[in-house]
C-alpha cells in the first residue's frame, strides 16, 4: 500500500493544495515510481486517498503520456521525433537503436533491460538528436555516445553523459 | 557584432555562478524584492509593470501589468498565480535553462508578482519531463524559504507567498493557460471556453493570472532599473525588453541567444548562430516555435518583434526559430509538425481532433507519391474549418505549418503529386487513422 510506505511524502503533497484533487499527478508519479508503471490498484488506492471514483483517476491518467500503464523496460528510452530534432538526425538515431537492440519502438528487449518510444518535443531543440532515458536527458547524440551511453546503462545502471542544469551554447563558447 | 547588455542571461554567463541563494545574493539578487515589500504598494508594481511594456513570453505577448490589471479589486478571497513552465513548444528552450541555471531570478520574479497580484500561493506548473528542473526549482525554494523571501511573512514584512512546483505529466495542450488549470485540478487538460478569463475565475474559481517564466524572470530587473530602463531596449513602444531566442535546425552553433526584440532574423542567425551549418543556403525558417507560420529567405530583413514578424505573416510566438536549409523537403517538415499536432490535439472539439487526423493522412498519401491534385484543395478546406473554430487557439497553430508551406512552396505539393500520376501509382486508400 502506498499509505504506509509514503504516509508522510503523500501528507506534504496533500497539504500543497487548497482541493484534494490536484494533488492526482502526483500521486500518481508515486504510485509509477514505486512499480515502474501505474497498476490498477494503485489507481484505486488513490482514487480512495482522494474521494475520487476510480473512472476520475483514469480518465485523467490516459490523458497524460508519461504515465505507463503496462510495464516497460528498466531503461526507458524515449526518442523525441519532432521536426527540430529531426532535421539533425534523430530517425537515424531510432535506427541506430533499432541496429544495437533489436527493437523498434513500442518494444522491449527480451531482458526486460530496454524499451524505446517515439515522443513529441522535449525541449531540447538546439542541441538534437536527443533522448529521454527514464528521468534524464541525453543530448547531441552521435553513435560512439549511444554506445558509451548503453554500456554504462548495462553496466552501472547509469551514464555521465546525461545532462546536468542546461545551458547551450555553453558559456565558455560566449565571447560576450 | 554588435554589442549589447544581458539581462536575463548575465548571471549565468559568469564563470562558476552555480545558480545558489548565496550566488544569485551576490549579484544584488532579492534586491528588487526587499526595496518592493511593505515599500510600493502593489497597484504601484502593476503599473511599473504596465510602463515597462512587458509581454508574455510565452506565445501570446499579452501585457502583462494589463493581464494583472484584469483582477477583480473588491474581492477578497484567495489569488493564485500560476508560473508556466509547461515549455513544449518545439524550438522552445529558453525556460529549461532559465530554471536550471539560475532558479532564484525566477523565484524573485513569482514572489514579486505575488506581491502584486496579491496572492499568497503560486504553483510552478513545470512540464513533467524536465526531472531535474524541478528538482533545481525544488531545492532553490527550500533555500529562499529558509533565507526568508518565501513562506509566510516575507521579510519580516507580513506578507506571505508561498511556492510549490507541480510537475505536468507530458501535454503540450497544458501550455494553453486555461488546460494549464484544468491540469493543475488533477483533471484533464482540456481549455475551457473563455470568457470567463482565468482573472476572474481561474484555479478553483478563484481570481489567478499565469504568467510565463521568461516574463516573470523579467520582473526582479523591471523594477530594479526601473520602467522607462526597460521601455527603452528593444524596439519601443510595443516589444520592449530583450528576448532569449532559441535557434535550432541547421546552423552551426544552435543555442539560447538573448537579444534585444527588433534584431532582424539574419542578425540573429548569421552574426550569432554562426549562420548555416554546411555551404546550402537556407531554405526556410519558423520564427515563433512550431505554431508559427514558416518564413523564407525573402524574410531575413523582418525584424523580430510582435509587430514586424506578425506583418510579415507569421508570429513571433515563444522565440523558437528553427532553420532549414536547402534540399529539406517542405511537405515532410509540414507533415512533421502535423504529426505533432496530431499527437498533442485534446480532442475537446471536434474540427481539430478529426481534422488533424484528416490532414495528417493527406499529407502522409502525398509525401507517399499517392497523392491526387484534390488533395491540396482537401488540405487547404480542412486547414479553413479547424481555424477560428476550436475552444483555443491550437487549432490555429496546427494549420499553420501546412497553410504557409502550401502558400510558400506549393510546387513541391505539386510535383510530388504529378510524380504520383506519372507513375500511375495512385491506388484507393484504406481509410483510416494514421
Amino acid at each position: 500500500m502506498l499509505k504506509d510506505k509514503y504516509r508522510k511524502e503523500i501528507e506534504e503533497i496533500l497539504s500543497r493544495y487548497p482541493v484534494k484533487r490536484s494533488a492526482l499527478i502526483p500521486l500518481l508519479y508515486i504510485a509509477q515510481r514505486e512499480q515502474g508503471y501505474v497498476t490498477e490498484s494503485a489507481m484505486q488506492e488513490i482514487a480512495h486517498l482522494l474521494r475520487l471514483t476510480p473512472p476520475q483517476v483514469y480518465e485523467t491518467i490516459t490523458f497524460y503520456t508519461m504515465f505507463n500503464l503496462k510495464p516497460t523496460g528498466k531503461f526507458h528510452m524515449q526518442v523525441c521525433k519532432s521536426l527540430m530534432c529531426a532535421l539533425v538526425g534523430s530517425d537515424t538515431v531510432v535506427e541506430w537503436i533499432k541496429a544495437k537492440l533489436g527493437i523498434a519502438p513500442g518494444e522491449s528487449t527480451a531482458d526486460g533491460l530496454f524499451s524505446i518510444s517515439l515522443v513529441e518535443c522535449l525541449a531540447a531543440c538546439g542541441t538534437g538528436p536527443m533522448m529521454q532515458i527514464n528521468d534524464d536527458y541525453y543530448e547531441r547524440l552521435t553513435e560512439e555516445k549511444l554506445d558509451r551511453i548503453l554500456a554504462d546503462l548495462r553496466s552501472t545502471g547509469t551514464s555521465p553523459l546525461k545532462s546536468g542544469p542546461f545551458m547551450w551554447p555553453e558559456p565558455l563558447n560566449v565571447e560576450r | 557584432m554588435p554589442q549589447h547588455e544581458l539581462i536575463l542571461l548575465k548571471n549565468m554567463m559568469r564563470p562558476g555562478y552555480t545558480g545558489s541563494l548565496a550566488d544569485y545574493e551576490k549579484t544584488g539578487g532579492y534586491q528588487a524584492l526587499r526595496n518592493t515589500l511593505g515599500k510600493i504598494t502593489p497597484p504601484d508594481v502593476t503599473a511599473m509593470v504596465r510602463k515597462s511594456g512587458l509581454r508574455g513570453r510565452g506565445g501570446a505577448g499579452f501585457p502583462t501589468g494589463v493581464k494583472w490589471g484584469f483582477l477583480p479589486k473588491d474581492y477578497h478571497g484567495p489569488r493564485y498565480l500560476c508560473c508556466n513552465a509547461d515549455e513544449s513548444e518545439p524550438g522552445t528552450f529558453k525556460d529549461r535553462q532559465l530554471m536550471e541555471r539560475d532558479p532564484h531570478q525566477v523565484l524573485e520574479g513569482i514572489v514579486l508578482a505575488c506581491y502584486a497580484i496579491g496572492a499568497e500561493t503560486a504553483y510552478i506548473y513545470i512540464r513533467g519531463e524536465m526531472v531535474l528542473g524541478a528538482k533545481i526549482l525544488e531545492q532553490a525554494i527550500d533555500e529562499a524559504r529558509a533565507a526568508g523571501y518565501i513562506g509566510k511573512n516575507i521579510l519580516g514584512t507580513g506578507i506571505n507567498a508561498d511556492v510549490w512546483v507541480h510537475r505536468g505529466a507530458g501535454a503540450y495542450i497544458c501550455g494553453e493557460e486555461t488546460a494549464l488549470l484544468e491540469s493543475l485540478e488533477g483533471k484533464r487538460g482540456l481549455p475551457r471556453i473563455k470568457p470567463p478569463f482565468p482573472a476572474t475565475h481561474g484555479l478553483y474559481n478563484k481570481p489567478t493570472v499565469v504568467n510565463n517564466v521568461e516574463t516573470l524572470a523579467n520582473l526582479p530587473h523591471i523594477i530594479t532599473r526601473g520602467p522607462e530602463w526597460f521601455a527603452a531596449i528593444g524596439s519601443p513602444p510595443k516589444s520592449t525588453g530583450t528576448r532569449v531566442f532559441c535557434v535550432s535546425g541547421h546552423v552551426k552553433r544552435p543555442g539560447n541567444y538573448e537579444v534585444p526584440m527588433g534584431m532582424t532574423v539574419r542578425e540573429l542567425v548569421y552574426d550569432y548562430a554562426d549562420g548555416m551549418r554546411s555551404d546550402k543556403p537556407m531554405k526556410a525558417f519558423i520564427p515563433g516555435g512550431a505554431s508559427a507560420p514558416f518564413l523564407t529567405p525573402a524574410h531575413l530583413d523582418v525584424k523580430l518583434d510582435f509587430e514586424h514578424v506578425a506583418a510579415a505573416g507569421s508570429m513571433l510566438g515563444s522565440g523558437g526559430v528553427t532553420v532549414m536549409e536547402e534540399g529539406t523537403s517542405m511537405v515532410w517538415a509540414a507533415l512533421r509538425l502535423m504529426e505533432f499536432f496530431y499527437h498533442e490535439s485534446c480532442g475537446k472539439c471536434t474540427p481539430c481532433r478529426e481534422g488533424s487526423s484528416w490532414l495528417v493522412q493527406t499529407l502522409r498519401r502525398i509525401l507517399a507519391k499517392r497523392g491526387r491534385m484534390e488533395d491540396l484543395e482537401t488540405l487547404s478546406d480542412l486547414c479553413k474549418n479547424i481555424a477560428g473554430r476550436t475552444v483555443c487557439a491550437f487549432g490555429d497553430a496546427a494549420v499553420a505549418p501546412i497553410q504557409s508551406t502550401l502558400k510558400h512552396w506549393r510546387q513541391e505539393y505539386v510535383d510530388l503529386i504529378n510524380e504520383a500520376e506519372a507513375a500511375n501509382l495512385i491506388r484507393p486508400e484504406p481509410v483510416g487513422r494514421p
